[in-house]
């Protein structure tokens, strides 16, 4: 039976990549993801694996990129600017079908903005950022024992679909610490079982197989046109299949809170609040963001009159609620920005002004 | 009968995209020698670069990846560290090199990243149609610089293998030529070191090669040789750097 422990959320994430299989992890110092990096340089070197400090995020996740092209269980992680720099190679690991798992811890932006918790990179990590067709599955965990749990779950989804699967952790989430039990350890594969596990690798052709090539380049655009209708149904797939949320107390409730990640916590917190002065408030949590999950907004019932987004940005989820909603429900935003946290009495305080005003 | 040409396993039969005077065809042609003499064409990855020779993976019989515009040596960095053991290069244009891919060339070769980079100096962005590369010649004509490249304008062409030499993880440095017959065979020995130093893990590899564009010049290819000769080999001092004892 695994053990309960009392961890920082950054390190917990490094911990459970490792006993997930990674053995190859490439990083470069931004706050406030700082303790995987140097989590990683003690820990990685003594279960047999790498470590590079890189010179810049753009060169980390492109390490990161050959690493994982040749056959690696790779992890790379960063903050809200590094990350723009890293979609470059989301691209490529995208156009050429490469497993990856990367974590935001992310903060206040746009440009180098605050280091405080920030969740304006919605956007960014669900509409791919880097150029071209192509999408990259969002996971949003809300405490760091589901972060644990989702990193493990991150590197079986990235493997089967051959796709970057992103971590999207708030700062909230990497700097706090929270009693976790860090799944058990899966051993990593051994270099010369590669070939094998990972036949679409670079691994060296040995003389006994054709040569595999990673291309990205198509100077034929019928083909790129059929490559990409060859691989788009795995993106069909993954909306049937991964989209994921968890619903709280949306039965008569009059209005419906919409969160992920930290701020989903201090929802729930504004939902027992106006519960306490009658007013009925339930809660959609979602799980992923890419795929976005539109099936949980056919669970609200005929009770509910609006639905309040609760993020800390200027409404990027927003937009996608809306579309779910098609319009059925009006739709309002109780934000705070720039690095700057949501109070669950200030959330409640306005969720209230807005269903006086309707 | 004792054959005495033959094609080499290291290059497979597709035919190539390259202008006609190109030196692409050599440069390909002797790092896959190389490799075949060492009996390594199935341990061998590689990784090419944004430019002409994007596409290289099609004509070197070998495992290979292509790379984001300048980020080879970071991607060589990753699949080194999965198969420390197995020989990996890069194989990198001028404007690729030496202009967008700065940064990560100079920290592959500070952090001694035990890897060969094959660096093809012809002065010029091919691919995209001739314009100035940070290597074109003073006075060197380009789309971008239609009069000749200017100090004044865009300051001075650089030396890449002079910056690398600098850096202590870099072990093996040497500046070659494809525009004569022994320009060649000297540059197929570089290749071969480099390939050595790798193998027995003494750090960072590096040959540049000066090579010619005959298309984007505006020359014959006979001419693209003489004047890669006559302008580049001055500017360009063809000359190994470095050399660690255990390979001399």
């Amino acid at each position: 039976m695994a053990e309960k422990k009392l961890m920082k959320g950054n390190e917990a994430f490094a911990t459970a990549a490792i006993n997930a299989g990674c053995r190859f992890y490439f990083g470069y110092p931004i706050t406030p993801q700082n303790e995987v990096p140097e989590f990683m340089s003690r820990e990685l070197p003594k279960c047999g694996g790498a470590f590079i400090q890189a010179e810049s995020e753009l060169a980390a996740v492109n390490m990161a990129y050959g690493a994982a092209s040749s056959g690696g269980k790779v992890l790379i992680t960063s903050s809200s600017p590094g990350i723009a720099l890293m979609q470059e190679g989301f691209s490529f690991f995208a156009s050429t079908q490469t497993p990856v798992v990367a974590i935001n811890v992310s903060r206040g932006g746009p440009g180098v903005g605050s280091i405080q918790p920030g969740q304006a990179d919605y956007e960014q990590v669900t509409r791919g950022g880097g150029n071209g067709d192509y999408h990259t599955i969002v996971f949003a965990p809300a405490s760091v024992q589901e972060a644990v749990d989702m990193i493990g779950k991150a590197f079986e989804v990235a493997e089967e679909y051959r796709n970057p699967v992103i971590i999207c952790a708030d700062g909230i989430l990497g700097q706090m610490m929270e009693p976790v039990v860090i799944p058990p350890a899966i051993p990593p594969v051994p270099e010369e079982d590669l070939p094998k596990i990972r036949p679409w690798a670079i691994t060296g052709h040995k003389n006994k197989r054709e040569k595999n090539s990673h291309n990205s380049v198509w100077l034929q655009q019928e083909k790129l046109e059929d490559y990409i209708n060859s691989y788009w149904p795995k993106y069909d797939k993954a909306e049937r299949e991964l989209a994921d949320w968890e619903s709280t107390d949306l039965d008569g409730a009059e209005v419906v809170f919409v969160a992920y990640g930290s701020t989903a916590r201090v929802a729930l917190e504004a939902a027992e609040i106006l519960k306490k002065e009658g007013i009925k408030a339930g809660l959609i949590r979602l799980k992923t963001l890419w795929p976005f999950p539109k099936e949980a907004f056919k669970e609200i019932g005929p009770s509910t009159k609006h639905v309040v987004c609760t993020e800390l940005s200027m409404g990027q989820m927003m937009k996608d609620v809306e579309c779910a909603l098609q319009g059925k429900l009006p739709v309002s935003l109780v934000n705070r920005v720039g690095g700057m946290l949501l109070d669950p009495i200030d959330a409640a305080e306005r969720t209230k002004k807005i269903l006086e005003v309707k | 009968m004792k054959p005495v040409f033959e094609y080499t396993k290291g290059m497979t039969e597709k035919e190539m995209h390259y202008c006609p005077g190109c030196t692409h065809g050599i440069a390909h042609r002797l790092v896959m020698e190389a490799l075949d003499e060492k009996d390594d064409l199935g341990n061998a990855l590689g990784v090419t670069p944004i430019g002409c020779s994007v596409v290289g993976h099609q004509y070197m019989n070998i495992d290979m990846m292509e790379s984001a515009h300048g980020r080879a040596p970071a991607v060589a960095s990753g699949i080194k560290r999965v198969h420390p053991n197995s020989p990996v290069f890069t194989y990198q244009g001028d404007g690729d090199l030496a202009s967008i891919g700065t940064a990560e060339i100079i920290h592959a070769a500070a952090r001694g990243e035990k890897i060969c980079v094959f660096f093809i100096n012809n002065a010029i962005y091919g691919m995209t149609g001739g314009q100035m590369a940070p290597t074109t010649l003073i006075g060197q004509k380009a789309t971008t610089c239609v009069d000749g490249r200017t100090f004044a304008q865009a300051g001075s062409p650089i030396r890449m293998a002079e910056i690398i030499a600098t850096l202590d993880g870099a072990v093996f440095v040497e500046r070659v030529t494809l525009t004569t017959p022994g320009g060649v065979r000297k540059a197929k020995k570089a290749i071969q070191t480099a390939f050595e130093v790798q193998e027995k893990k003494l750090g960072f590899s590096f040959v540049e090669i000066i090579s010619t564009c005959p298309t984007n010049w505006g020359v014959t290819p006979v001419n693209a040789l003489k004047w890669a000769k006559e302008n580049m080999e001055d500017y360009y001092e063809i000359k190994q750097f470095k050399c660690p004892e255990e390979v001399k």
